[in-house]
């Protein structure tokens, strides 16, 4: 069995094993199969990183399987620059969810505990599958956990967030499906990433089979105008679960445009990356205004996610190399900085039960040590240097500039209202006098808090600081697939 | 001079017969109100019935007995065996339930079931149109008895009556078409009839003419739309462990006697009646799901959903044949094959839990009967949801390599007219989604509305367990049986 598998299965096995462990009076018992189940997952993705060979944007870690014969279709995984760190980044999501949910999950833990941990395999499987069909499984069997993760243990319009978004994200996959299969019987019968990518298409298939692309990943990315699912989603959802789907699902549809829009329909990319562009820009100003008059705190992290998801998309379609090494630092920052910002307003939910930004105020003087984490992952979301936020955003900006200085002007103007709308949260939650009683009571940060923000604020401080590991890890794969991208497959 | 292949081929059929009377009889010596002895007997029948069959298929020979009017291929081995399974199944499933509201009494209820898995395998096994017919009759008539099997029961004699005419109504359109065609090329036999039609000597219109009597009776059976009424108020009438019964085995019938009369019989009018397929598969397709939405009753939501899934199948065997070129019609009908078995076994494990949570005096067919399933019992909830899941195309559930089958025969047989036939489905089973996880919603998120812990028997409750784990199996590994429905189909049409 090889280490791609291992990542993958390790949760998922885990996560049955919980599911099959029973009732909530053994909820001791489950946490810690959980937290071992969540850091045996996590131990088992480092060794990729470890013997991750720079220099190349061929696969490592191979594995090859057949699987369902009768279509060609394979067990077939591997990872390159692209995929590694989303691959670590799921699995230390993961822990950190599992420890978020700690005493806070009271009923059904093993099904909450489980379905986070087969969410997480799930995930990484999307992030390692090099079939297309593999790619898809494991694409749409994310949305059964997290649908049920919303629809538990959610907020009071759990329902219609769980609906919104389960049926808005199999509508945009459904039509890739029709598109994958389309492929297949183009490619005369191979569901292999490999050899879609190298197979010549017509102009309008092309055209074709980026909008059926689009249509499933700009959902999950989200982008505008089909991004309105996200923000109703993340008020529901309970906490572990807008960490995990602002952190890790998100990515997912960001690392289908690589994986396929760009390097199958390459023409198609180009010709429409006008489009593209103009749409991340509308995501990355527009919805950065938005976010300024939310009241709702996990609202507004939810928009500034859009926002910043909108730098990524943007870094795509710039076709050079800043901008897509940006964009891909920006979806591993994004991740850390998100799950961090989510996490901190479930730690305020925890005790007082509102996100209202104007039940608040003054927290500083009650939770001391927990404002000073607060504050930082604000500063990382509103890109300060130092922090994980600002490399890829402004790696994405100068990829912008390069291309057209207004672009990169447009881009650049975005990081005000981020440092706006972040601040001036911050403001209103944290600093001042304090405001009422229920502040009054606040309790600080306990131990297990404090050692969840602090893997989180670790990471975020190390990419901000010392960013070289993960751009040495992306750079020849991005080099690469710009070069492929380059090529024209018209026939 | 009867050979002795022929009688070999038979075999199944014979057992099925003598152990069918058998047991009506020897029900007569039983005493116990569950009918215990009577239950083991039919069981081990038709266990022995089932290896039967699955060893023939196994031995991969096609037989024609009887002056070809039988015939003992592969694919029609495997679907006796698998439809046999299914009667198994439904007989555990439905056990308790019958034996709670006085149905057992007489073990009319086995040795009916056994006599309509004898006209499942005639219909499957036949070569001749009147032996189909045959075995078509005695499935139906087998089945209207069972679904009036509650005297008592007012909704029961009502669904009972309505099947009773639109069936009788069915058959008799099947059999004027299927004496149209006889007229035309003077033969009953299915290959002699294939002969006649692909000389193309006979006059077209008289044969089309047929034709689409032979499809609307088809249409019936298989319960696809506009042809679709009968199905939900059948499923809601009758007593929910018949409905199983009904919405199991005879669809793998269904299916394979579109096969035996459309591709083995009239291949060459394949262009003719693919139209009509497909606009029963988009009519179905569309009225299934979106009339599913509106209900409420979860015996007839499952019964509006068969009829979009019904289409799923057409849409199979409508991709069959491009232009005159049979060269994708293995992929294509193996394709429709697949979905039935899978939509087979699915069926089977959801009605399965509808009918545990039934009791004594309470159906639990309502919708918000399952309120809180997940808290009552998370196992049953599981597979209930991994079910529905799998109806709605999702994987890793089987249900999803289903459609992807279809949808791969769809779009390799056709132009850009195909695909938008494609993203059609697509869309409708995104439908479907909304109503199955509607099923899933109510529980998972709600809370019971009764408390206490659910128990059943134990063979109940391990024959379900294997079912709904054998869902998830075939979700991760369903290589084994699309290769065993691809082989089968082409040995099919290889003969």
């Amino acid at each position: 069995m090889g280490l791609l598998s291992l990542a993958i299965w390790t949760p998922i096995v885990f996560g049955v094993v919980l599911l099959a462990l029973g009732r909530d009076d053994q909820a001791r018992t489950v946490r810690w199969v959980a937290l071992i189940g969540a850091i045996v997952s996590f131990l088992v993705t480092l060794p990729l990183y470890a013997g991750f060979k720079l220099g190349t944007a061929a696969m490592q870690f191979v594995e090859k399987a057949p699987w369902i014969e009768r279509f060609n279709v394979n067990y077939h995984l591997g990872v390159d620059g692209i995929s590694l760190w989303l691959v670590i980044l799921t699995a230390f999501i993961n822990v950190v969810v599992v420890i978020a949910g700690w005493e806070v999950i009271t009923r059904r833990v093993n099904q909450y505990m489980g379905a986070f941990l087969i969410l997480s395999g799930l995930q990484i499987g999307v992030f390692c599958a090099l079939d297309g069909m593999l790619f898809y499984v494991f694409f749409e069997a994310t949305l059964v956990p997290m649908y049920l993760i919303i629809g538990i243990w959610g907020g009071p319009n759990k329902i219609y967030a769980a609906f919104k978004f389960f049926l808005y994200t199999l509508l945009g996959s459904l039509l890739m499906l029709v598109a994958l299969i389309f492929l297949y019987t183009k490619s005369g019968g191979s569901f292999d990433l490999a050899t879609w990518h190298q197979l010549p298409l017509a102009g309008t298939a092309q055209t074709l089979l980026f909008f059926a692309f689009l249509a499933a990943f700009a959902v999950k990315v989200p982008m505008w105008p089909v991004h309105t699912w996200l923000p109703d989603v993340h008020v529901e959802a309970p906490t572990g679960g807008s960490a995990v789907l602002a952190a890790v699902m998100l990515k997912l549809g960001a690392y289908g445009f690589l994986r396929f829009s760009l390097p199958i329909a390459p023409d198609a990319a180009h010709e429409w990356s006008g489009l593209m562009i103009a749409l991340s820009l509308i995501a990355v100003v527009y919805v950065g205004l938005v976010a300024l008059v939310q009241t709702d705190m996990k609202k507004l992290v939810a928009y500034a996610s859009v926002a910043h998801m909108g730098f990524v998309t943007l870094g795509f379609f710039l076709f050079n190399d800043l901008g897509l090494s940006g964009a891909l630092v920006q979806m591993v920052s994004h991740g850390f900085v998100s799950a961090a910002m989510f996490l901190s307003i479930g730690v305020l939910y925890d005790r007082a039960h509102s996100r209202e930004i104007a039940s608040y105020g003054g927290v500083v003087n009650t939770m001391p040590k927990f404002t000073a984490f607060a504050l930082l992952f604000a500063m990382a979301n509103c890109g300060l240097p130092g922090t994980a936020g600002f490399v890829g955003e402004w790696m994405v900006i100068i990829g912008a500039v390069k291309a057209n200085f207004w672009l990169g002007f447009a881009a650049a103007s975005s990081l005000v209202f981020g440092a706006a709308y972040t601040l001036w949260m911050v403001k209103r939650v944290y600093l001042g006098p304090v405001a009422n009683d229920h502040v009054k009571a606040l309790k600080d940060i306990n131990a297990r808090e404090f050692l969840m923000l602090s893997l989180l604020a670790i990471a975020v401080l190390y990419m901000g600081v010392y960013p070289k590991p993960f751009t040495d890890v992306m750079d020849t794969s991005v080099t690469e697939l710009l070069k492929h991208v380059a090529l024209s497959k018209l026939i | 001079m009867i050979d002795k292949l022929s009688w070999i081929s038979v075999y199944p059929e014979i057992i099925l017969l003598i152990m069918a009377c058998v047991i009506a009889l020897a029900d007569l010596g039983v005493k116990s109100p569950r009918r215990t002895q009577t239950y083991l007997l039919s069981l081990l029948t038709l266990a022995i019935v089932a290896a039967l069959q699955a060893s023939y298929a196994v031995g991969g020979v096609t037989v024609y007995g009887f002056g070809n009017m039988v015939v003992s291929d592969p694919m029609g081995n495997w679907l006796q065996c698998f439809a046999t399974i299914a009667v198994m199944v439904s007989l555990v499933y439905g056990r308790p339930y019958a034996a709670d509201r006085d149905m057992l009494r007489g073990g009319e209820m086995f040795s009916l079931s056994l006599f309509g898995l004898l006209g499942i395998f005639v219909m499957i096994s036949g070569n001749n149109f009147l032996v189909i017919y045959l075995g078509l009759e005695l499935l139906t008539l087998s089945s209207y008895a069972l679904v009036a099997l509650r005297r008592d029961n007012a909704t029961a004699t009502e669904a009972a009556m309505k099947y009773f005419v639109l069936g009788a109504l069915a058959s008799g359109f099947l059999l004027y078409g299927l004496s149209m065609m006889y007229g035309a090329t003077g033969s009953l036999d299915v290959s002699a009839v294939f002969k006649a039609i692909n000389s193309g000597q006979i006059k077209h219109q008289v044969l089309v003419f047929g034709l689409v009597f032979v499809v609307s009776g088809l249409a019936f059976k298989l319960g696809v739309v506009p042809f679709h009424m009968w199905i939900p108020d059948v499923y809601q009438g009758a007593p929910t462990a018949v409905t199983l019964l009904i919405a199991g085995a005879p669809k793998l019938a269904a299916f394979a006697i579109c096969i035996r009369l459309l591709v083995e019989g009239m291949l060459p009018l394949a262009i003719d009646w693919q139209q009509m397929l497909m606009v029963l598969s988009v009519g179905s397709l569309l009225i299934g799901n979106l009339a599913a939405i509106a209900q409420t009753n979860l015996k007839r939501m499952l019964a509006f959903s068969t009829i979009s899934h019904m289409g799923f199948v057409l849409l199979g065997l409508m991709s069959g044949v491009v232009n005159g070129d049979v060269h994708y019609a293995a992929n294509a009908y193996s394709s429709s094959m697949f979905y039935v078995l899978t939509y087979v076994l699915t069926t089977l494990a959801s009605f399965g839990v509808i009918l545990l949570l039934a009791r004594d005096g309470f159906e639990s067919e309502e919708i918000s009967d399952m309120a809180g399933l997940n808290e009552r019992s998370p196992l049953y909830a599981g597979v209930m949801a991994v079910c529905l899941f799998s109806l709605a195309g999702i994987p890793p559930m089987v249900g999803f390599y289903a459609k992807l089958a279809v949808l791969q025969a769809l779009v390799a047989s056709g132009g850009v007219f195909h695909i938008g036939l494609a993203v059609f489905a697509v869309m409708m089973s995104l439908i479907g989604a909304f109503y199955y996880l509607r099923v899933i919603k109510v529980m998972y998120f709600d809370k019971p509305l009764t408390a206490g812990t659910m128990s059943a028997p134990f063979d109940v409750r391990a024959v379900l367990s294997l079912n709904g784990a054998l869902l998830l199996v075939l979700g991760l590994l369903p290589g084994g049986l699309m290769a065993l429905c691809a082989n089968a189909v082409v040995q099919m049409l290889g003969t």
